[in-house]
């Protein structure tokens, strides 16, 4: 009999720890397969966030090295700077790369240094119990914006993958998500080519993933992909920010 | 080897790149600028060297963490305000147990101080002012010379121990210029090869290095671990010198700076016939407690002198365990005393004891 689905060999044999609908798994697996396709288990360097994928070394079957918070672009930067024949990676979620590693991202970005970055985004920090985070739109309602996010109170939320593609030295940046079969296989063609971007030595590149957290979002798994389509993506709308590479094969 | 006149910023840089150092990250900050200055001409030229001058203290000790974790020689360098921030980092590199070399020309504080040299850093070096149960090495060099010989061995530290070096200088020790015998250049190919970094999985299992260790009883292990590894430190790495202590009746206790100041104090009282000698801890972490205690046999009375408010001294206390007696004089705030000035706060103390 033919085999036509199995775990990818760039993925531990382990069963992920995260919440039933949440895209972590997902985006997990579809760069493990990324990683597989492009026979790069070998020479890549993968770069854990703080947060709810913190624990990705237990799941991924390559050299990982974790992150403080917000500090994955500096890492990658000296890892990168050391190892520059290696693919190396962050995996970062919202409140790590769009407050408190701000700084780091847009820098590293300016530099057009040659790591890829994969954004995951989820409106809340998630591992903390679903505060507000950078991303959190305007009238959604987390743990500390209560009543909804209020633009006098709380300020506007981040459109970090806009502002990273005015940046001179990133060279690819797209924004997918991960709520239907469509969006998951143009994810995962997204990462595909920020690797291949990298490895040409283009410069920064970013994946952002509308990712959904049922959990703290308190929704139902088939509710919370619908409310990325409906409401978030208004927002953070999808498709590529910037493509330096003159690359039209890939367009989407 | 012929010595060469250099300044002691430039000697630190000099020193760490023939000890094997490709990676430097930093932020400028005053008074240690010649470091990176030095370090953005010398790497751009060296095949492999990598000078970023990062967006923050925070980027930059987090650069040296990737480049760490890559396998090689990295540092960064500050000053006290920097050093705050770094702080972040050094806690990161002790628990991923990563090797790193740390430089702070340290100046006047709290806050934004001054840029005079100053030796307020001593807690937040040897204490560690990150978060979490870990302890540097921290090397407090006295001269030119002496940056580069303890820059130097600060690299083969890190990586034999898996720990953060500090070099814990000062804004006169960075900006003063010595005749100096610069260390030979490492051969990075033979260095001791390194079976825990991070190179991609080839041809062996994938690695990951952590720091976050969820079940608390493997937290505990890991701390034991840790523990064992400062012991074995301690041990073997706890440097200090004396001068002048054979017949001393009036020990002096001073590091850096304060102790090449006490030194040329105390051959100046030598001179008049008081009989003061010097102890001068080089490591500061691990700090050279039993030698002091060792000098209660012979001497009661201790003069610690620092250039701040009186951090060593409590170390010092703790060293004698309530043997001898101490007494402390410190001038905070980046003031520098000549010797003759020093010489004349401790002949009074000496005669007050009716010592002479």
């Amino acid at each position: 009999m033919k085999k036509v689905f199995s775990r990818p060999k760039s993925l531990k044999r382990a069963p992920f720890h995260y919440c039933p609908g949440c895209g972590h798994s997902l985006l997990h697996r579809i760069i493990g397969e990324v990683i597989d396709e492009m026979n790069l288990q070998e020479r890549i360097i993968g770069i854990p966030p703080a947060g709810c994928a913190v624990l990705a070394y237990f799941y991924f079957d390559i050299d990982m090295g974790e992150a403080s918070h917000g500090r994955g672009a500096a890492l990658a930067t000296g890892m990168k700077r050391a190892l520059p024949d290696r693919v190396v990676f962050t995996y970062q979620g919202d409140g790590d790369i769009a407050a408190i590693g701000t700084a780091e991202t847009i820098h590293a970005a300016s530099r057009g240094e040659n790591f890829s970055t994969i954004f995951v985004n989820n409106g809340v920090y998630g591992m903390t119990g679903g505060q507000m985070a950078p991303t959190t739109i305007l009238g959604q309602n987390t743990t500390t914006s209560p009543g909804g996010r209020e633009e006098r109170r709380d300020g506007f939320p981040v459109n970090l993958s806009e502002m990273l593609a005015v940046a001179k030295g990133s060279a690819y940046i797209e924004r997918t998500a991960v709520n239907s079969p469509a969006n998951i296989l143009k994810t995962k063609k997204a990462i595909a080519k920020a690797f291949r971007v990298q490895m040409e030595g283009y410069g920064f590149s970013l994946i952002e993933v509308l990712s959904p957290c049922p959990t703290n979002w308190k929704m139902e798994p088939v509710e919370a992909c619908k409310w990325i389509d409906e409401v978030m993506a208004v927002h953070f709308p999808l498709g590529v920010l910037k493509d330096i590479t003159g690359d039209k094969k890939d367009a989407h | 080897m012929p010595k060469v006149l250099m300044r002691g910023n430039h000697v630190v840089a000099e020193s760490a790149v023939r000890a094997g150092c490709r990676f430097y990250f930093g932020y400028p900050i005053t008074p240690q600028n010649e470091i990176p200055e030095y370090m953005s001409e010398r790497l751009s030229k060296l095949d492999g060297g990598v000078f970023i001058q990062a967006e923050s203290e925070i980027a930059s000790i987090h650069m040296v963490i990737g480049a760490s974790m890559a396998g090689g020689r990295a540092m960064t360098s500050s000053s006290g305000p920097g050093i705050s921030l770094k702080q972040e980092g050094i806690s990161f590199l002790s628990a991923l147990e990563l090797p790193a070399v740390i430089v702070n020309m340290s100046r006047g504080g709290p806050g934004l101080g001054n840029i005079a040299p100053s030796q307020s850093d001593y807690f937040q070096a040897t204490r560690g002012g990150g978060h979490g149960d870990y302890r540097t090495i921290v090397l407090a060099p006295n001269s030119c010379q002496e940056l580069a010989n303890l820059t130097y061995k600060a690299f083969d530290l890190a990586d034999k121990y898996r720990i953060p070096v500090v070099i814990l200088g000062d804004g006169m020790l960075g900006q003063m210029m010595e005749p100096v015998e610069l260390p030979p250049e490492v051969q990075i190919k033979k260095l001791p090869h390194k079976d825990w970094i991070l190179t991609g999985a080839k041809g062996r299992p994938s690695r990951f290095l952590r720091s976050l260790i969820l079940d608390p009883f493997e937290e505990e292990e890991h701390n034991w671990k840790l523990m064992r590894k400062y012991e074995r430190i301690t041990k073997e790495e706890t440097k200090w010198e004396t001068s002048f202590a054979d017949d001393a009746k009036l020990m002096v206790v001073a590091f850096g700076s304060a102790a090449r100041i006490a030194k040329g104090a105390i051959k100046r009282m030598r001179d008049e016939g008081l009989k003061v000698g010097l102890i001068r801890p080089i490591s500061l972490w691990p700090f050279p407690y039993k030698a002091i205690k060792e000098l209660t046999k012979k001497v009661r009375r201790f003069f610690v002198f620092e250039m701040n408010m009186g951090q060593m001294l409590e170390d010092v206390k703790l060293a004698l365990e309530g043997d001898g007696e101490v007494h402390f004089y410190g001038r905070p705030g980046g003031i520098i005393l000549t010797p003759l000035e020093i010489s004349r706060v401790i002949s009074s103390y000496y005669y007050q004891k009716r010592l002479g």
